[in-house]
């Protein structure tokens, strides 16, 4: 098993016809994933790189049978995006885009919470099952499949963690880029859950950055309910307070989020917290038990 | 984006917030005149307000009060030109260029308003506090429940009932109930109309009269939104700020400048905070954050590496990328043209992977550049640090 996608899944992408749209959504059909179609406004009935287009989400998941869909779009229409997935009843969402305006999240976010849709980002890489399915940007060649869940704030430090784990020949049951951005769909805590139930996972690796509190929150969970090793980082150690450290949720602001607190609040909940990015790969290693490779 | 109280002020008063009366100058003798039209129309002294981006300007010397208009133009040719230092500008301060100069107003009260995004609830929090004047994180952090808040639900404003629940709480008087209502109510409307990030009225007066004001207002716009507000944009003041980072801001570059002497170029914001992190734990210090971002094309990537050099600090670099929107080739065909183009002598350690890996090593491994390459991020933190050592 894997956690949210499978084999099964199948994908529209909102924003097929964009140039990183198209080349995505080739490298994704390329791994595996069952992309079905796309989506973009005005350009319905035709066809884009064998894809079926649509003006609509509605008329995508009608015609393509589509539970997931990827988000391509621009900034200013990608919350609308959401919102438009959510009403098609689309039951995963994964929102690539970066540089959303907080207060379109903030509608988006609101929307989402009487409806079945899970929103993953925006302003992430997405989400990964090695083997089985691929929804996002990441580069699928440094995965591997195997038992290792991986939950990030960050998209190319994920990339980071997974390659110190492959490299190891240590797999990978889904790694989740939850995004960057101070407003997000799925968090720490729900991914950890995820992971808790999830009989593929053993391990989970968290990594989390400075900025807000949901790795205090997260830490919280880990305490009274995971049953499985925790494996940490934090990015930030030696970022100045103040400054907006290029994610819009990575900011220590009076004092608050700093790595310090967050690294202290994860290691009294347990989780081995990987003081350097490059001991990622051996922390793990040593929460799964086995000798390290020389 | 941070605009200065001026600035903040005049987009209050078109949302019907009170503010004091008062006018920008930017020589002694605007302040002259602006002094003079406050003691015309009746004030009993004025205000003469250093306009900086930063918080503790009173206690760094930057707010003075004066009783005539001869000392307000004298305080005016004082201020203007100091290089101000408070907790929140560094040692190196910031030179005053612009000051408000307002009338004075006899305060009965000091109380506090701000509207920040709650990220765990999701929409934005309206938070009022009787403790004014002071930083309202010490507040939050000493007494926690003197800070009153009131969430937005997403698609409303802040309603009435809202306002009138924290205005009785701060201990107003019935008469000044609805007046406290339409100032909380237009600052909120103000927030949401310009999609700012943060407001901050501190302090908001209560005056032996009974009047309010917004004595003094901080807003922070949403970068992200500022597409949409092209007025909003025109208020920037880039004498605030880092000319390296303005620099950047132009190819939408993240770029902070920071005391180091190892430059380094990532791509990922939580990979650059990394690559800071073990730059430090290799014995080295980052001399900049620089996120090239997802969908850097060349043309970026050699901004960035010329920006990244024009810092003269810098006695290495390191270019860390993991390329998954941004593609390793295309990363490499601007570090070999900026790498040409600025004919750089410094040691440049690389450590490239992800997408399109190969056809990156081959551009550079064609280019007959002499760079350091690196396997991981250990590896390529240790090369550098002992480069810039060197």
């Amino acid at each position: 098993m894997s956690i949210l996608v499978d084999k099964s899944t199948r994908v529209i992408v909102q924003g097929l016809t964009g140039r990183e749209g198209t080349f995505h959504a080739k490298a994704c059909a390329e791994y595996g994933t069952k992309i079905v179609g796309g989506v973009t406004p005005g350009k319905g009935g035709t066809t884009h790189e064998g894809w079926p287009i649509f003006n609509t989400v509605q008329e995508a998941v009608d015609k393509t049978g589509a539970d997931a869909s990827v988000i391509f779009v621009p900034p200013p229409f990608a919350a609308d995006a959401i919102m438009e997935a959510a009403d098609a009843e689309i039951e995963l969402i994964v929102c690539i885009t970066e540089g959303i305006p907080t207060l379109d999240m903030v509608r988006a976010w609101e929307y989402l919470q009487d409806r079945r849709s899970r929103l993953i980002g925006p302003n992430c890489p997405g989400i990964i099952s090695p083997g089985k399915c691929k929804i996002g940007i990441m580069p699928a060649r440094i995965h591997l499949e195997g038992s290792v869940g991986i939950v990030s704030r960050s998209g190319t430090l994920t990339y980071e963690a997974v390659y110190q784990l492959t490299t190891r020949g240590i797999g990978q049951s889904t790694a989740i880029g939850i995004g960057g951005d101070p407003i997000i769909g799925t968090n720490f805590l729900d991914a950890l859950e995820l992971f808790n139930k999830d009989p593929q996972t053993e391990v989970v690796v968290m990594i989390g950055e400075i900025g807000g509190n949901a790795e205090e929150t997260a830490a919280e969970y880990v305490k009274a309910r995971m049953k499985k090793p925790v494996v940490g980082f934090i990015a930030g150690q030696t970022a100045p307070p103040g400054r907006r450290m290029g994610h819009a949720g990575a900011i220590i602001s009076g004092g608050k989020g700093t790595a310090v607190e967050k690294i202290k609040a994860m290691e009294a909940a347990g989780i081995r917290v990987a003081k350097s990015p490059a001991e990622i790969g051996q922390t793990v290693v040593a929460a799964m038990g086995i000798a390290a490779k020389a | 984006m941070k605009i200065h109280e001026y600035q903040a002020k005049a987009i209050l008063k078109e949302y019907g917030v009170a503010v004091p009366r008062g006018e920008m100058a930017e020589t002694r003798e605007q302040a002259e005149a602006a002094a003079k039209k406050l003691f015309d129309a009746g004030a009993s002294g004025v205000v003469v307000k250093a306009q900086i981006h930063a918080g503790g300007r009173g206690k760094g010397g930057g707010v003075k009060i004066a009783k005539s208009v001869a000392e307000a133009a004298e305080l005016a040719s004082r201020i203007l030109g100091m290089t101000l230092v408070t907790h929140q500008t560094g040692p190196e301060g910031r030179v005053v260029r612009r000051l408000l100069i307002e009338e004075t107003l006899p305060i009965e009260k000091e109380l506090y308003l701000g509207i920040v995004i709650d990220r765990v609830e999701a929409k934005p929090v309206f938070m009022a506090s009787a403790a004014g004047g002071m930083e309202i994180e010490q507040v939050a952090a000493e007494n926690p429940d003197a800070i009153l808040k009131e969430h937005i639900e997403p698609g409303m404003g802040l309603e009435a009932f809202q306002a009138r629940k924290l205005a009785f709480k701060l201990g107003l008087k019935p008469s000044q109930i609805n007046d406290a209502v339409r100032l909380m109510t237009g600052l909120f409307r103000a927030f949401q109309e310009t999609d700012s990030s943060l407001m901050e009225i501190n302090p908001f007066i209560s005056c032996t009269d009974g009047r309010l004001f917004a004595l003094d207002a901080k807003i922070n716009f949403d970068d992200n939104a500022l597409f949409r507000h092209s007025d909003l944009r025109e208020l920037r003041d880039i004498s605030e700020e880092d000319p390296l980072e303005v620099e950047a801001s132009k190819y939408s570059l993240n770029y902070i400048k920071l005391d180091g002497n190892v430059g380094c170029m990532v791509n990922g914001a939580g990979l650059a905070m990394a690559t800071m992190d073990i730059i430090k734990y290799a014995g080295g210090m980052p001399a900049n954050f620089l996120d090239v971002g997802g969908g850097a094309n060349a043309e970026q990537v050699t901004h960035a590496f010329e920006i990244l050099l024009s810092d003269k600090s810098v006695k290495a670099v390191l270019i860390n990328i993991f390329g998954g929107i941004l593609r390793v080739d295309t990363l490499a065909t601007g570090v070999v043209e900026a790498a040409r183009k600025t004919q750089i002598q410094l040691p440049i350690v690389l450590r490239l992977e992800g997408t399109n890996v190969e056809g990156g090593r081959e551009i550079l491994k064609q280019s007959g550049l002499n760079f350091i390459v690196a396997e991981t991020m250990k590896d390529a933190a240790e090369k550098v640090v002992a480069a810039a050592a060197a």
